[in-house]
């Protein structure tokens, strides 16, 4: 007798396991988001593993392969027809693969495999003890000033976990434009929000400064996810689903079958009304936008230089996205009543951060209240609620992120004993000393500023013409009043550097590796081609300004 | 009992932790509060649940608390640095960089 039969003797079989079904998720098509996380969880172990000496070389190697592979699957997405004909939920309803989304993945993973050139940069600070730094801390634990930090600049130590640290928020960067839930918008949140609050500590020089950046951003930046959070579970209560069509198909009022159990709660208009309210607030923290910019100036000026440049052009492209998705996807229903607020919010976003801007001393600071500036720009082309609005608003983020990352890029070679020269009254004749990195900063300011034949310029334009033909014309008008008020700020930088008299201490020009220099010549290449032949681009922006739902 | 009172309290919850990262001065407090309001989210997302009967919001829980940690990881590791440098938590000493 076998052992089975033996066994039925005094055993029965029970029921049928209950069937779960399996999740059906589209690996091809999330491949991005996928190469780049798991690209993080290798260097995490790259960590662990790898001597010392030789990390550095290998996790940049890793980054820079990721992000270019993860750009190369954007691309075959996008050519496969997934931007326009074949756009679709994914992964169950929580991703959506449409032309927006692969828009802003592939600006997200351009920009931050320039900046990762700028993360590995070596060359500009001075040799400590033989060895080669790069902008990031020795060692983030030691106190500043200690016999441990001095410990361990001895021994050569870096902090290469700035390129997993980078990896996971670009990974969360990726999501947080095709979220098409409110869960995986808020889990995508998180993910990209904590590994900058850690890097913005991370500074080499002025760690108290970069260690009270990243305290202020943490703080600040959990109050309004908290708010976010809040915001999505009376949104919830309010649909009885997070998922954004079945949200949407309420807000519509055109649900076919109302469940009796969510007949109290579709009614309440004030759990919508304050829920929307709440998750905006979080999405605009991000942006930057003016009630809720505090943080910005304080965040650009202590991070290390670097991570400013990647945070200022990154997460603007991946909120605005994500912005975008929750207006028009989400939101269409309630257009009256979001858009008088987002134009009351736009307003005082150019105004402020253009007034503002005028009485800065710093430079970081400076072009953090000129990126406040800009998200006003940009959210006048939200406004618009046309398909050129979110055409115009995809080519200002393209065209917007490349200028900045460069010029803070331009910033990490002006330097002096401190390290980064960053008061304005440092770079007075500055293009009398070294013309070349003057000029290149002149170009990022006039596109910054607008000018014709800079990719400012193509932006701007796309985006007050959209916001004119969605009749918001008095909109355009303050854009523009406030568009000359931040020129004459970026002007006045111009001038200073290429019409006033050097200082006898001035800083010194470093002159950097090629990684630095090809994510200046990146940005320097993106703003001339986007000003000279916006066009096809903004073609291509026209042609993935469809959203999915 | 009626659900809807736990939102009530979910609300009043979100409140005292809203007014209490308003009003306190050590960063360690600060932060506490803040966990408040995101356990107050937990709260209301498990009543609305219980309300309409599906579990998508209880789901929403357990991922919240997930981030929650990982929020803690992350924040401690930061104030903590902030405080052995300075010897003190208080977010009004962090002061360098007033315009």
């Amino acid at each position: 007798m076998s052992a089975a039969a033996v066994h039925s003797l005094w055993t029965t079989a029970a029921d049928p396991m209950l069937k779960i079904p399996a999740p059906k998720i589209e690996y091809g098509q999330l491949s991005p988001t996928l190469i780049v996380i798991g690209a993080a969880v290798v260097g995490v172990l790259v960590e662990a593993f790898v001597p010392r000496r030789s990390r550095y070389y290998v996790q940049a190697f890793l980054a820079v392969v990721a992000l270019a592979a993860a750009f190369a699957a954007v691309v075959g997405l996008a050519a496969g027809g997934y931007g326009t004909t074949k756009a679709h939920i994914a992964a169950m309803g929580a991703i959506s693969v449409d032309g927006p989304a692969l828009f802003l993945q592939g600006v997200i993973l351009l920009t931050g495999l320039v900046a990762i050139f700028t993360f590995a940069e070596r060359r500009l600070d001075p040799e400590a003890h033989g060895n080669r730094v790069d902008s990031f801390a020795a060692q983030a634990a030691s106190v500043p000033g200690s016999d441990s930090e001095k410990a361990a600049v001895k021994a050569g130590f870096t902090t290469t976990e700035v390129f997993p640290l980078a990896l996971f928020a670009i990974g969360g960067m990726l999501v947080f434009p095709s979220a098409n839930d409110l869960l995986t918008l808020f889990i995508a949140l998180e993910v990209f929000s904590l590994p900058l609050y850690l890097l913005c500590a991370l500074a080499r020089r002025k760690r108290l400064m970069s260690q009270e950046a990243a305290v202020k951003y943490f703080l600040l930046g959990a109050f309004a996810s908290a708010f976010t959070l809040f915001g999505i579970a009376l949104l919830y209560g309010y649909a009885g689903s997070v998922s954004y069509g079945k949200i949407a198909d309420v807000v519509d009022g055109s649900v076919q079958n109302i469940d009796p159990a969510l007949a109290d709660t579709m009614g309440n208009d004030a759990l919508l009304l304050i829920g929307v309210a709440m998750v905006a607030m979080g999405l605009l923290f991000k942006v930057g936008a003016v009630p809720f910019h505090m943080w910005t100036p304080d965040v650009y000026q202590g991070a290390p230089t670097p991570v400013t440049g990647f945070m200022a052009a990154a997460t603007k492209v991946a909120a605005f996205g994500a912005l975008l998705r929750l207006l028009y996807v989400v939101l269409p229903g309630m257009r009256w009543d979001w858009r008088p607020v987002m134009w009351g919010i736009a307003i005082i976003t150019m105004l402020g951060g253009a007034i503002v801007a005028i009485t800065q001393t710093d430079i970081k600071r400076l072009l953090a209240y000129s990126s406040i500036a800009h998200a006003g720009f940009i959210l006048a082309g939200v406004i618009a609620t046309t398909p050129d609005g979110i055409s115009s608003v995809l080519f200002y983020l393209g065209a917007y992120s490349f200028v900045t990352v460069g010029a803070f890029a331009v910033v990490t070679l002006v330097r002096d004993a401190g390290g980064e020269a960053t008061h304005l009254s440092k770079w007075a004749g500055l293009g009398r000393r070294s013309p070349l990195v003057a000029a290149v900063f002149a170009v990022f300011l006039l596109a910054f500023a607008g000018i014709p034949l800079t990719s400012g310029f193509a932006g701007k334009f796309a985006v007050f013409k959209a916001a004119a033909e969605g009749g918001a014309g008095a909109l355009v008008v303050i854009g523009v009043i406030s568009s000359a008020i931040a020129a004459f700020f970026y002007i006045r930088v111009i001038v200073l550097m290429f019409f006033s008299e050097p200082k006898a201490d001035g800083p010194t020009v470093a002159v950097p590796s090629p990684l630095t220099m090809t994510t200046i010549g990146v940005g320097v290449a993106v703003t001339v081609v986007l000003g000279l032949a916006p066009q096809y681009f903004l073609d291509l922006a026209n042609q993935a300004s469809v959203f999915v739902r | 009992m009626n659900p809807v009172n736990y939102l009530y309290l979910a609300a009043l919850l979100f409140t005292i932790g809203a007014t209490g990262v308003l009003i306190r001065r050590n960063a360690i407090v600060v932060f506490m509060c803040v966990e408040l309001m995101l356990n107050a989210c937990n709260l209301a997302f498990v009543a609305f649940s219980r309300m309409h009967g599906n579990l998508d919001g209880q789901i929403i829980a357990f991922f919240t608390m997930v981030v929650a940690a990982a929020e803690v990881v992350v924040g401690l590791a930061i104030i903590v640095s902030l405080f052995r440098s300075r010897h003190s938590a208080s977010v009004d000493d962090a002061s360098l960089m007033k315009l």
